[in-house]
């Protein structure tokens, strides 16, 4: 069985390569572009990882990791943040959130993989 | 005391200003100097012909006299002694204040306006940086866009065998995003444009007087063949709006005066088409010091040197005083710029040219021979340390030489990892 992330990013060509990238790395791959009704999707599809954007159009990336954290099958989902935003406040912020790590753009499509292969990696492990 | 009881304060101030003895405006107003002396003391209400005649010989209108200070003044000061937090046991005397020291207290309410305007142009700027919507919006979208050109170009390079049909998706996407990346950084470069053309940049006094010799093309033909003065370009320049920028661009217009009649424009002319620009020889052609020439060879125009040029003076400090730019080597606007700039290399070894050939870090990556020597602008003595200046002519180069050395323009935008000048982060670490 395959494993699943849920990809919430709103920049369409960014989703395209990640998409590419891990699915080849034996991923399967659902992405969304909108803030609004990704804490939902995130719910009923109980995915293996999560990777988000900051800034969405409905709902920002750090409002769902807070809901998604309140949620009590969901405390434990390991989200990768990506974010044009980079600043140590903005970091400090999202890790307060919950996010379990996070990572500025632009990024390379190694750190990434890597970062996805460590997160499920530790998670499985748990 | 109130405003109308102080009419006597006023009297003798403006008296004192003028330099006029207490007998000497009592006769001439046809008083008694004891009486004048109660007037003075505001112990005698004084009005009618009197009052009249007093401002005559004090050369003011009567009502100066009697109504004092404007109320706006007298309601700046409250306003600034509340403003400053302190207790002001005196605020209910501003009005004496006003009246019987009226210059002091105009200086202390300009300086209160001037605080006020200050504090909200830092406000203003603060808010502009931290959240202003088009900047985030911008800076979100030129990220966005690099990091899915980074992601889709890394995956074509990368990817040995790749389906026919992703590599020309992922081909339209670079197309797409590229022309995006294009028009957000063009649409970013417009609005900091505009956000700096604004009437606050008139404050800095370099920078009135920079964008002065910007828009002459850093080129004075009246200069060059004697027809006009500084004195009189300054005096025709009415873009120079503060005394200190006046201040400012008539030492530089000095400089250029003398380094002029040192190497005159036409047989100077003939001496670059004959040798080119080789400062030793042109120093030792027309008797003069490498200083001159290279101030001279930066601000030359491009058709009498016969290329471009940039050029930097800076103190004895680091700090640049005249900034001409170049294409390609960006020049920090504000603070301090990298201290590997050769023109450093030279401030620590006067009178020592120095010749380096650079490559600035960043997007573009140009090549240029930086010329520099420093120079003291105080005759030695044995008691007293000169003062040195130093000068660097920067000259575009065609290709990137094999021994030419990295710089950048200042820390907080050079992305130079591992630099052992670095001196505080760069934005472009963490945002990049």
């Amino acid at each position: 069985m395959s494993r699943h992330v849920i990809l919430i990013e709103d920049e369409p060509n960014i989703t395209e390569a990640i998409r590419f990238l891990l699915t080849r790395d034996g991923w399967s791959v659902d992405a969304h572009a909108d803030g609004s009704g990704a804490v939902e999707l995130i719910q009923s599809a109980q995915p293996d990882l999560v990777i988000l954007d900051l800034m969405l159009p409905g709902k920002s990336g750090l409002e769902i990791i807070r809901e998604l954290r309140e949620v009590e099958s969901l405390k434990a989902l390991p989200v990768l943040m990506l974010t044009a935003r980079g600043q140590m406040k903005d970091r400090e912020m999202a890790e307060r959130a919950g996010v379990t790590r996070f990572m500025t753009k632009p990024f390379s499509n190694a750190e990434v993989l890597t970062a996805v292969r460590d997160l499920h990696a530790q998670a499985s492990r748990q | 005391m109130t405003r109308d009881t102080l009419t006597g304060s006023r009297i003798r101030e403006r008296r004192l200003i003028l330099g006029l003895r207490q007998a000497e405006l009592a006769r001439a107003a046809g008083i008694s100097a004891s009486y004048l002396n109660l007037i003075e003391h505001n112990r005698r209400r004084i009005g009618g012909k009197l009052l009249v005649d007093i401002a005559q010989v004090l050369g003011v209108e009567p009502s100066m006299l009697s109504e004092g200070a404007e109320a706006a003044l007298i309601a700046n000061l409250r306003e600034a002694a509340v403003d400053s937090g302190v207790p002001v046991a005196e605020l209910d005397r501003a009005d004496e204040f006003a009246g019987r020291f009226p210059g002091w207290a105009e200086v202390l309410a300009t300086s209160h306006r001037r605080i006020a305007t200050l504090e909200r142009t830092v406000q203003t700027l603060s808010d502009r940086l931290t959240h202003d919507p088009h900047l985030a919006a911008s800076l979100h979208e030129v990220l966005s866009t690099a990091a899915a050109i980074r992601s889709t170009a890394s995956i074509l390079a990368e990817t040995g065998e790749l389906e026919p049909e992703w590599r020309d998706r992922f081909h339209k996407n670079l197309n797409e995003d590229s022309r995006r990346l294009a028009e957000s950084s063009r649409a970013l470069v417009s609005f900091l444009d505009e956000s700096n053309a604004g009437a606050d940049r008139r404050g800095v006094p370099h920078e009135e007087a920079e964008a002065y010799f910007l828009a002459q093309g850093y080129h004075f033909p009246a200069l060059e063949d004697g027809t006009a003065t500084p004195e009189e370009l300054i005096a025709d320049a009415p873009d120079l709006v503060s005394d200190s920028a006046r201040l400012i661009a008539r030492g530089a217009l000095e400089q250029y005066q003398r380094d002029a009649q040192a190497l005159p424009l036409a047989p100077l002319k003939a001496a670059l088409e004959e040798d080119g620009a080789n400062p030793a020889a042109l120093a030792r052609r027309f008797g003069c010091d490498l200083p001159t020439v290279l101030r001279r060879l930066g601000l030359l125009p491009f058709e009498i040197l016969g290329q471009e040029a940039g050029l930097v003076i800076c103190d004895a400090s680091g700090s640049i005083l005249v900034r001409k730019p170049v294409t390609g080597f960006a020049l920090p606007r504000f603070g301090a710029s990298c201290p590997l700039w050769p023109i450093y290399t030279a401030l620590a070894r006067p009178h020592v040219p120095v010749r380096r050939n650079v490559v600035q870090q960043g997007r573009s990556a140009l090549a240029f021979e930086c010329l520099a020597v420093a120079w003291e602008r105080t005759t030695p003595d044995f008691d007293s340390d000169p003062l040195y200046h130093a000068v660097m002519l920067i000259l575009p180069q065609s290709d990137i030489p094999e021994n030419a050395q990295p710089v950048g323009a200042s820390c907080r935008i050079c992305p130079r990892r591992g630099c052992p000048a670095r001196r505080e982060p760069s934005i472009l670490k963490e945002e990049f």
